[in-house]
């Protein structure tokens, strides 16, 4: 078994690439293609009669595939199926950084995961609390009760919405523009802001449309999303470019953390830059930018 | 490839003795995949394996099928597989299934990281 790092609740997810759990060959290269995250499908990727299958296949591609740097997260199948409870004992089992909860509608959802994967982790001696949760919200109801959802337990990091099926509940199709998901993924961005946890967009599902792909993209950035659900490889550098913070935001967050350590020195709390008022909170968007400038490949600094 | 598991009991308690009560069969012929039937047998194993690289990784298919057998306990079967070039994880994962819906008990209770690892 190849032990993982215990995995880390608020780490850079900016791209989260759905994999069929069922299929090693493909999964053994996915920290190839640089998805912060993947997410091995033991849900609608799999058939009805091969949901037992998939489990081998996943125990044993949890457990002997290095994935390096890659978080990887296995999607269960939903509460209302006769699946979930031994999805999440392989799970756990196999080593999972996380698990994607189906189908949530409440927090009582949450902690009904959480309770099994706790008695997990007790029965295959895995540290309690290792094991991260983030909840999929796929309906109107799911997303009424977005706040209480990610609020509902330690291990959320956070919630991302499934537009095929929202969409559906919704009587709608895809827009360009998103006009029809944008009540939707505001409420739930507003929430897990709230709760402080993280939030991401749903699938884009036509590959030939390169450009609505780029303008959807763009779009998440510019409402707040941490990062959001892929279906294939080459979507992921473009939503990485695209999420990339920008040469004069990079020396903006440098000015910012370099005069907070400055003054914090000096006992001072508050203080212009550039013109502009700066106190401590302003110092986690300043930090996360850098983050995100060294995760992309693109900052030249030393801080 | 694991090293040899004979004689140790490391099923978790708790769980029922694993014998095959109907034939079975797990995996796909896609690319990188592997099908594997089994049949309860009188006695001993029984094991055919057809494969398109069967002359490169003959003797490791049949190594990690007989030991998968053996860390399940099965000891009277008809095994027949047919690679198609899977990996190794692929193919055990296969075998696995196969056996415990053999057993009438893939779907629940599975002892991951004792008899499946």
């Amino acid at each position: 078994m190849i032990p993982r790092p215990k995995p880390e609740r608020f780490r850079l997810r900016r791209t989260m690439m759905f994999m069929n759990a069922q299929k090693p060959g493909l999964i053994k290269d996915a920290y190839i293609y640089g998805a912060d995250s993947i997410m091995l499908d033991l849900e609608d990727a799999v058939a009805e009669n091969q949901k037992d299958a998939a489990r081998f296949s996943l125990y044993h591609a949890l457990t002997t595939i290095d994935y390096g740097d890659t978080e990887v997260i296995v999607r269960i199948n939903g509460l209302d199926t006769p699946h979930w409870r031994e999805d999440i004992r392989v799970c756990v089992a196999g080593g999972a950084d996380g698990i994607r909860i189906a189908k949530c509608e409440s927090a009582q959802d949450v902690k009904t995961v959480e309770a099994a994967t706790l008695a997990a982790e007790k029965e295959f001696g895995v540290e309690e609390g290792r094991t991260l949760l983030m909840a999929a919200l796929e309906s109107p109801k799911g997303i009424l009760n977005a706040y209480e959802i990610c609020t509902a337990s330690d291990r959320l990091f956070g919630v991302a919405i499934s537009g095929g099926d929202y969409r559906k509940c919704m009587q709608v199709g895809v827009v360009p523009g998103g006009i029809e998901m944008l009540a939707a993924r505001g409420q739930m961005l507003i929430a897990a802001r709230a709760a402080g946890v993280q939030c991401f967009d749903t699938v884009f599902t036509n590959l030939d449309d390169a450009e609505g792909f780029e303008a959807e993209v763009r779009q998440n950035k510019e409402m707040g999303f941490d990062g959001k659900s892929l279906i294939n490889p080459k979507q992921i550098p473009v939503v990485h470019r695209i999420f990339a913070p920008t040469q004069k935001e990079i020396a903006a967050a440098e000015k910012i953390v370099r005069a907070m350590r400055e003054n914090a020195e000096k006992g001072v709390g508050v203080f212009t830059v550039d013109g502009k008022m700066i106190d401590v909170a302003f110092l986690p968007g300043a930090e996360r930018t850098i983050k995100l400038a060294k995760a992309s490949g693109i900052y030249e600094g030393d801080l | 490839m694991g090293t040899s598991t004979k004689g140790k009991k490391r099923r978790k308690k708790g769980c029922v003795e694993m014998k095959l009560t109907k034939p079975a069969v797990a995996g796909t012929l896609e690319s990188s995949d592997a099908q594997v039937t089994v049949e309860p047998g009188p006695e001993g194993i029984e094991l055919s394996i057809q494969s398109s690289v069967l002359n490169q990784y003959g003797k490791q298919i049949r190594a990690t099928v007989l030991e998968t057998l053996e860390r399940l306990e099965i000891t009277a079967a008809k095994v027949a597989v047919v690679d198609k070039g899977a990996l190794d994880c692929t193919l055990k994962a296969r075998v696995e299934c196969a056996v415990f819906r053999g057993c009438g008990q893939s779907d629940s209770n599975i002892p991951w990281g004792g008899a499946v690892k």
